[in-house]
């Protein structure tokens, strides 16, 4: 075997692992590869550090390459090492801790560095920059003590500071120094547009102001500006840019300008060293997007392992605003040039916009606002350089979708070069899309999307994809048709069919006799059969635990360390002092890490053992509140004409009725319902699956609603004037919906699909009310609590306890 | 490297399709039975985000974590694509006359 060769990188961020993990799948064996990182932790998505202020994920979710990946591919980690001499001549680099690594080749991935404004103060406590886990960390832990935070810079990093500051809860100013917001990107038209979304979200800003100092004792206090006037922060994030990470570089003797020179190799003007991502100048751009990087680490990778290549030849680079609820999206050169026209298309009512730069016959540059769904299609023809001749109209006012697999469109994606990167947030290049149709025989989208993970982050690229399947794949791709998992090409309503006609009985059995392509199926299609099976043989069909999703197995919610929480059922949100005293009792006997009041006006106590739910439930001796399932979760009430002086009817005796007449259902989804009192609708009925707003002599009837991921205000249903009726069309509507709606589909997404109409037809007579209803209470009367169940039979609760292992030999080998 | 032969309980303490734990030192290792009666043992930690494995859902030799719905091959260990890694299996052995599971855990210490 050949002596590997000694690769040493010094940076340890995306571009640099992305170039790696490509280099180890051409050429596994040919290098010896040693990292220093200056941050403590592995490779972790940077982009993704605005998400985590935003609460969506946690510092360890965005982890790209954890610590065993370095081990898997024995590569040396110097984790907190900041290298700081190299010596080119004797080819070695030595870290600020004193350790030294030779190479034959150096890569440099050193990245950039948050260009902090040299102003009087920068240096105090509470003064930072938005660039890394610590920068999030500061944040958090300022926003416990601290109310008001100031952004300087209103660009894309600033703003997505500003977003995660208000998240934390903090008051949020934005100081810009141009008189518009992300002015590099946007028109001043779409930035308006963004500045009035962002106004109503909460931000405030100060444009044309000049940032002069920063005032305080020891932490930051004051901003103050070259006008005169000031504005108090407790927390000054600074986010005016990026300056390529060069110092070590140009001691090493490597020609610099703004970044590290290299050309279309990525080669520096040293031999045998390299430079990509931020800290690369590459025919005068040094990029700070993630698209660029990963395209010079294809092209480095390459090189490295011996691969042709063309090179590297620049990006067009595109923009998206991470802010939830705002979608922009900014590509290419918007701003009107000499020669240069413009399409623009503005919609005030929807709030979108649109504008188009035309240079010649092709697109040179685009800005979207409010609707970016053909960001992908636009930034695709600007990177191709195709003409548009003809078609700038219908680019303006949207591509028609199949216009992807005919024509131009295809023509475009046959001459993409396939190191080109089609799914940006998993680095996907055509290559790898093609090779997954014909190496893997992938014939769909989620086919692609489950061997390669393009299209399965923001989805934005699933038109291509799907082009690129259609020119590969040819006539198996347009036979496909897509199921309810990967399993199966059957839809819903084609496998319910199937179950009826034939009176399949069992889960296996579906599986079997329908031809699924897995032995045993999967986590989707599983408990999806379980329910549709439950649902159309209520009388003989016996529930399959073991096809439950975890939550539903154990009857508690999993939580992220693998701890379970309980929340006890408490009818319509209204308790005792004994009930309090009980549940307070249990909680300081098991020592639960914390008790806290649910959305749904009940308790919740997390932290919990799976060993020790057998025990609570037991010792509560409560029923179950079913906060973990696909059924009936809880019944929100206001305080109606019980104490309050506006209630129209007893809002809380309702819901308590409700909450009793429907717990322990079994649903295609979670249901949620309320009772207000009155039109105020303190219970807020009108984002529920279920709604009841009382009106003087009367009940409105609400359905749909939902305040989750698609919030969804309701439709009204109808009205009804006494408590037996709400029961009776509550009754109605909720089997309707168990016996016509997929798994897992909210009643909000349902109604949308099905129509209003054809549920209101389907509710109107009393014969099919009255049907509708029978059937749903034979279902609830068999129904039991499944924590007393559990208590009760030792078969069920074995599953709750480790086993005991006891030894009995030992062996040398 | 010495070996611990351990006597965990009888195959009727873990449901078919079901998996129960034993904690070994300071490793949970997650005891699965799959339809055809086969008995398995892997680390109870998928190496993803260290998901609890024994509480995920087993369809075929695979079992899918509960936290992210990765995977696993309880025979190899082996993570399915689009995902990688592996997690640490154990031998088992079952007395097909008493029904008794035996697993061997390796203790690290050379012999």
């Amino acid at each position: 075997m050949k002596e590997r060769q000694r690769l040493v990188m010094v940076g340890n961020g995306m571009a640099g692992l992305r170039m790696l993990e490509h280099l180890l799948k051409l050429a596994p064996e040919r290098y010896e590869i040693t990292i220093f990182g200056a941050e403590p932790h592995p490779n972790y998505n940077r982009i993704m550090l605005s998400s985590v202020l935003a609460g969506g994920a946690d510092m360890n979710e965005i982890i790209l390459n954890d610590l065993n990946w370095y081990e898997e591919h024995q590569i040396t980690l110097h984790r907190g090492h900041t290298v700081n001499r190299i010596d080119t001549a004797g080819k070695k680099v030595v870290s600020d801790q004193g350790v030294e690594a030779a190479y034959d080749v150096l890569v440099f991935a050193t990245g950039s560095n948050p260009f902090m404004l040299p102003l009087p103060g920068a240096d105090k406590e509470g003064v930072i920059a938005f660039r890394s886990i610590q920068d999030c960390e500061t944040m958090i832990e300022a926003s416990k003590t601290y109310r008001k935070a100031a952004v300087i810079g209103g660009g894309l990093l600033g703003l997505e500071a500003a977003r995660g500051l208000l998240n934390l809860g903090m008051e949020v100013s934005v100081v810009h120094i141009h008189p518009y917001l992300m002015e590099r990107q946007l028109d001043e038209t779409a930035s308006r547009m963004l500045q009035r979304e962002l106004e109503q979200q909460g931000m405030k800003f100060l444009f044309s102001k000049h940032s002069e100092a920063i005032l305080g004792r020891g932490r930051a206090k004051t901003l103050a500006f070259t006008d005169g006037e000031r504005l108090d922060a407790d927390l000054v994030v600074m986010a005016v840019g990026i300056r390529p990470n060069v110092e070590l570089a140009k001691h090493a003797g490597l020609q610099v300008n703004r970044g590290i020179v290299v050309n279309d190799y990525m080669e520096t003007s040293v031999p045998g060293i390299y430079a990509l991502g931020e800290c690369a100048e590459h025919r005068g751009i040094a990029y700070g997007l993630v698209a660029p990087l990963y395209e010079q680490g294809a092209v480095l990778a390459k090189r490295l392992a011996g691969v042709n290549t063309e090179g590297y030849a620049g990006s067009v680079t595109s923009t998206k605003l991470k802010v939830s609820g705002v979608d922009v999206f900014s590509a290419g050169s918007f701003k009107e040039q000499d020669g240069s026209r413009v399409l623009r298309y503005q919609d005030e009512l929807e709030g979108t916009y649109k504008k188009l730069v035309i240079q010649g016959d092709r697109l040179v540059g685009a800005v979207l606002f409010g609707d970016t769904s053909d960001g992908a299609e636009l930034f695709s023809l600007m990177k191709k350089g195709e003409s548009i001749q003809g078609r700038e109209k219908e680019l303006l006012l949207g591509v028609p979708a199949d216009a992807l697999s005919k024509g131009t469109g295809g023509g475009r994606l046959e001459a993409m070069p396939e190191d080109e990167i089609v799914c940006g947030c998993n680095g996907v290049s055509k290559g790898t899309i093609m090779q997954a149709i014909h190496e893997k025989g992938c014939t769909s989208v989620s086919q692609i999307k489950a061997c390669t993970k393009a299209s399965g982050s923001c989805g934005g690229c699933k038109p291509e994809v799907e082009g690129l399947l259609q020119i590969y794949a040819g006539e198996a791709a347009v036979s496909v048709k897509e199921g309810i998992c990967s399993c199966t090409p059957m839809n819903r309503d084609e496998i319910v069919a199937e179950i009826k006609r034939m009176r399949l009985m069992t889960v296996k059995e579906v599986i079997h006799v329908l031809g699924w392509e897995t032995e045993e199926g999967c986590t989707k299609c599983r408990p999806a059969l379980n329910y549709y099976l439950g649902m159309l043989w209520p009388d003989e069909y016996v529930d399959e635990k073991e096809s439950r999703i975890t939550n539903e197995r154990y009857h508690a919610n999993i939580q992220k360390d693998g701890t379970y929480s309980v929340v006890p059922r408490i009818y319509g949100g209204v308790t005792s002092p004994s009930e309090l005293k009980k549940i307070a009792e249990v909680a300081e006997q098991f020592e639960v890490p914390m008790v806290k009041f649910t959305g749904g006006q009940r308790l919740d106590l997390l932290g919990i053992k799976k060993e020790n739910l057998p025990k609570i439930w037991e010792a509560l001796d409560m029923p179950s509140g079913h906060a973990y399932g696909k059924t009936l979760r809880t019944v929100k009430t206001c305080v109606g004409n019980t104490f309050c002086r506006f209630g129209t009817q007893d809002a809380i005796g309702m819901g308590i009725r409700l909450e009793r007449e429907f717990e322990r259902l079994n649903a295609p989804a979670k249901v949620k319902l309320a009772v207000s009192g009155c039109p105020r609708n303190c219970a807020e009925a009108t984002i529920k699956d279920f709604g009841i707003v009382a009106i003087d002599g009367g009940w409105e009837l609400h359905v749909g609603g939902n305040g989750g991921v698609h919030v969804r205000a309701t439709d009204l249903l109808c009205v009804v004037k006494t408590e037996d009726e709400v029961v009776e069309w509550a009754s109605a509507f909720l089997q309707y919906y168990r016996e016509n709606a997929n798994w897992n589909e909210r009643t909000s997404t349902w109604v949308e699909r099905v129509g209003l109409d054809s549920i209101k037809q389907a509710l109107e007579s009393g014969e099919a009310r009255a049907a509708l209803q029978a059937r749903i209470r034979a279902v609830l009367d068999k129904t039991t609590d499944p924590w007393k169940q559990i208590v009760n039979e030792p078969e069920l609760r074995k599953n709750f306890e480790p086993l005991a292992g006891e030894e009995v030999g030992r062996t040398g080998l | 490297m010495e070996t611990v032969k351990m006597l965990v309980g009888s195959v009727a303490e873990i449901d078919p399709k079901g998996s129960r734990l034993v904690r070994v030192n300071d490793m949970e290792i997650a005891l699965f039975r799959l339809s055809d009666g086969e008995i398995l043992a892997v680390e109870n930690k998928c190496p993803h985000k260290g998901g609890v494995l024994s509480e995920g859902m087993v369809c075929g030799r695979m079992v899918h974590c509960p936290l992210h719905d990765w995977r696993i091959d309880l025979r190899s260990g082996a993570v399915q694509e689009p995902d990688t890694g592996c997690v640490a299996t154990f031998p088992v052995e079952v007395d097909p006359e008493q029904g008794l599971v035996f697993l061997r855990v390796s203790t690290g210490v050379p012999s």
